[in-house]
């Protein structure tokens, strides 16, 4: 690991001046920074902790769920609201990684939280989201755990996180303070970039802008809910395909529709057209399985990967099933 | 727990029992207190941070990229936390921040200032083991002994958190912890049993 300096203010604007300056990184639960920085990765020389910053706050009303940037995982799963109203989230949240690390690891870090994509983490490897234009040995290599949807000619890098499928799916939006005390919300699913042209560039963020919050609004889609995760063993491993799934019945017509997907997309993988198929439409095996064959349009498999089609279709298939019955 | 079975006595008869090789003890009662290794030189970057480990306080002069358990393994002398694949795949390096249990690897020391540190070393009293480490004995929950201290620690954690309800509980959440001997069943038995005391004597 390279040397850094390391401050951590208590003021807001004095970490996001801090961070904004060349070489300048945040950090908050380390659990990803730390890896990428101990493999070359990421070599910040400046570090800026934001752990004295008072955004660590949960709260749930009325209003909607707000999970403060530094909130812990291993807290919003353990949540009572969070568990009754928004179990998607809770049941993403304990899907993910270990006990250790979700004590660790924040909503604001798991939302910028790096690919696994092998290539990009072993700097041995060109990787156009490491290094721009050095080419992506990915698209005919090893990309059994790589994206389906969402890639392009320079990158098909997988998003790893599961928190921020079932975000995505209940129309989460975030919070983020920049240099000059500037704030702006984004929606959570303009808030990744999908990788095109320039796959180094993965979200909206400006220089040294922060997430503060991530706000959920209340429906009755996210009290109906569920994460139904497929992975290569039984716990603390890596979606390979990951279906967030809410819905609003009324009897056993499907009133309202909320579904995102992980392991398959570039970003958190909304899919809108299979929502407007399910609306309105009596929960049955047959119009699941219809469903789920739009949400597997324009995949673009790699090869080792040509199995999260089939793969994407039985998970959102099972989920519908679990989350309607 | 039997009266007397302690760390040091088993390793003491662990070795007697080696084909009579010797009645020395591996580790003396004098030895076991590994002495800090000395300051190393002082660089530019480095800083003087205080920690709170064990229940005491440790002066280290660190450099800010020094993880957790770099400081606690080559500075303090507190080798019980191990090393294993340093990227928190592993939880080798499993101790307690405040209560909870982290990966000390992909911790930086000098963000614990101000914070409870507990390691291997600060769960017996004295000679007398904790509940879960003399459990892991009568358990027989280890071969190689590598992963135990995460393991132990991850299972204090596991059953102050509230995790043992069952079988598949507490093996879900002793996800973070690898045995590469395998002693996943016995592991099992051993956090069970000890639950199983506590609510008994609730």
């Amino acid at each position: 690991m390279q040397s850094f300096g390391y401050l951590d203010p208590a003021d807001a604007d004095a970490a996001i001046a801090a961070a904004a300056a060349p070489g300048g990184k945040f950090i908050a639960g380390g659990t990803d920074l730390m890896q990428l920085m101990k493999d070359d990765v990421e070599a910040p020389t400046r570090i800026v902790d934001v752990e004295k910053l008072p955004y660590g706050a949960i709260e749930a009303n009325g209003s909607g769920l707000r999970l403060g940037a530094l909130a812990r995982m291993s807290d919003v799963a353990a949540h009572p609201a969070v568990q009754r109203d928004y179990p998607v989230i809770a049941q993403a949240l304990l899907a993910s990684a270990s006990p250790q690390l979700r004590n660790m690891a924040t909503m604001g870090g798991n939302m910028l939280q790096r690919t696994r994509c092998h290539y990009f983490r072993d700097t041995g490897f060109p990787c156009n989201k490491r290094n721009p234009g050095s080419g992506c040995p990915a698209i005919h290599g090893e990309n059994r755990l790589l994206a389906i949807l969402g890639g392009s000619e320079h990158c098909i890098a997988t998003h790893p996180s599961d928190l921020a499928v079932a975000l995505v799916a209940l129309d989460t939006s975030v919070e983020l303070q920049g240099v000059g005390g500037a704030r702006r919300t984004v929606a959570l699913g303009d808030f990744h970039r999908l990788p095109g042209d320039t796959p180094q560039i993965e979200t909206v963020l400006q220089p040294g802008e922060l997430i503060t919050a991530l706000v959920v609004p209340p429906s009755a889609a996210a009290r109906r809910s569920a994460y139904l995760k497929v992975r290569d063993r039984a716990s603390f491993e890596f979606a390979l395909v990951s279906a967030a799934v809410a819905l609003e019945m009324q009897g056993n017509t499907i009133a309202d529709a909320r579904i995102a997907m992980g392991g398959v997309g570039t970003k958190p993988w909304r899919l809108p057209a299979v929502e407007a198929a399910l609306r309105g439409q009596a929960a049955t095996p047959e119009n699941f399985t219809a469903a789920a064959g739009l949400a597997v349009e324009g995949a673009m498999p790699a090869g080792k990967n040509d199995f999260k089609v089939k793969l994407m279709q039985r998970t959102l298939v099972r989920a519908l099933s679990t989350v309607a019955a | 727990m039997k009266p007397g079975l302690t760390r040091r006595g088993l390793i003491g008869r662990s070795v007697a029992t080696a084909g009579g090789l010797a009645a020395v003890p591996l580790v003396t009662p004098a030895e076991a207190a590994i002495p800090a290794a000395p300051a190393p030189v002082r660089t530019p970057e480095m800083v003087d941070i205080v920690l709170q480990v064990n229940g005491r306080r440790l002066p280290l002069t660190i450099e800010p990229r020094v993880s957790l358990l770099d400081a606690l393994r080559e500075q303090a002398g507190l080798t019980g936390t191990k090393k294993g694949c340093d990227r928190g795949s592993c939880g080798a390096c499993t101790v307690h921040v405040d209560g909870r249990r982290v990966n000390s690897c992909l911790t930086l020391a000098i963000r614990c200032q101000g914070r409870a540190v507990t390691t291997i070393e600060g769960l017996a009293e004295g000679d007398e083991l904790h509940p879960v480490q003399a459990a892991f004995i009568r358990h027989d929950a280890f071969q190689c002994g590598y992963c135990t201290p995460g393991q132990i620690m991850a299972a204090t954690a596991l059953l102050d958190e509230g995790h043992a309800g069952s079988d598949a509980e507490i093996r879900e959440y002793m996800a973070g912890n690898i045995c590469r001997c395998g002693a996943y069943n016995h592991i099992v038995d051993a956090i069970r049993d000890v639950a199983s005391q506590a609510a008994g004597k609730g």
